[in-house]
């Protein structure tokens, strides 16, 4: 097969090639998403458990704000994971 | 083996064209059931608790002393009620994920958590009007001693961040952590179910299985979490709007 009609083919199948696109996208988003939220969480638990070992009778404050961080931080990659759905599957 | 579409794993037909009863609401009724019956357990005035009651009991002592205390403070247990069912109504809609049969979060529609983010959002302002009076919505935008100029950036930001993405992540967090503890538990039973009919592969078919049942357990451990998260959530911003800037 020519590289002609290679090319053509592949035009012919713009449907297929926007699938693709779209998953590759998706995917390559919600990586990119996940990155600083993986970080992020990871030094805030990190820091909450020294805290708790460096003062175990303020666990309970810290793990309660430990838990607020989360959630605020995990959020990010939340919203990442929705774009993914919404770019793979709507 | 074909990944079902993402409308085979969230969408429910009803089963009656007359009225809408699907799965769905099929598992909120049953959550609404669950979360009185808990509600009453616990506000049950008996000296010494007996069986059942005990976990009712417990759970909501959990709420006062986990979530109340350490967010809100004194004066704090008014918001009980509210908190209590918040609490036990997301639990008990994500709870169904791993029960069998049954198997699907009725979070992971949005219908549910956004519909629980407005209350919620329409619960801490009612609060704060009655708190502080018209003054709250100025209370809660302006932060003093800055200089004056940035107000123009600050007010805006907050404005944006109190009113419209507190319940916006309040709902998106719920959501799609359901959904995606469900696609992954789909996952992984498609993957054993494919190794199974794959002639020689089906040696390996344990792997996914055992991961399987280890992801179970720790969806059971993200219905709770995203249950104590929601509430601990609303409880902040109830908190903010009870008493700022104390």
């Amino acid at each position: 097969m020519s590289t002609t009609q290679l090319l053509a083919q592949a035009a012919l199948d713009k449907a297929g090639q926007q699938t693709v696109n779209a998953a590759s996208g998706a995917g390559m988003g919600y990586g990119l998403a996940a990155i600083g939220p993986g970080i992020g969480i990871g030094y805030l638990v990190g820091q909450s458990v020294q805290a708790m070992a460096r003062q175990p009778e303020a666990a309970g404050m810290v793990r309660t704000t430990m838990f607020l961080g989360i959630a605020f931080t995990e959020a990010l990659a939340l919203i990442g994971f929705v774009v993914f759905i919404l770019l793979k599957f709507a | 083996m074909d990944f079902p579409t993402i409308d085979e794993l969230v969408k429910w037909p009803s089963i009656s064209e007359n009225f809408f009863f699907n799965k769905i609401v099929l598992i909120d009724i049953l959550a609404v059931l669950l979360t009185a019956l808990f509600l009453v357990l616990a506000n049950k005035k008996q000296m010494v608790p007996k069986g059942i009651q005990n976990l009712g009991e417990s759970s909501v002592n959990f709420i006062d002393e986990g979530i109340i205390q350490q967010t809100i403070g004194h004066g704090g247990r008014k918001y009980m009620p509210y908190l209590a069912t918040i609490f036990f109504f997301v639990f008990f809609t994500n709870i169904f994920e791993v029960v069998p049969v049954i198997a699907m979060p009725a979070n992971a529609r949005m219908a549910n958590p956004a519909f629980m983010a407005l209350v919620t959002w329409l619960f801490f302002i009612c609060v704060g009007l009655k708190a502080q009076g018209p003054k709250y919505f100025w209370n809660t935008i302006y932060i003093p001693d800055i200089p004056k100029a940035l107000h123009l950036l600050t007010i805006p930001i907050e404005f944006l961040s109190a009113f419209i993405l507190r319940p916006f992540s309040l709902a998106v967090r719920l959501f799609a952590n359901m959904l995606a503890g469900h696609i992954l538990l789909v996952t992984f039973a498609v993957l054993t179910l494919a190794l199974l009919g794959g002639g020689v592969l089906a040696v390996l078919s344990p792997l996914p299985y055992f991961m399987l049942v280890a992801l179970t357990a720790f969806e059971v451990m993200v219905a709770f979490l995203q249950a104590y998260v929601f509430t601990i959530l609303a409880a902040v911003y109830i908190g903010f709007s009870a008493h700022p800037e104390h």
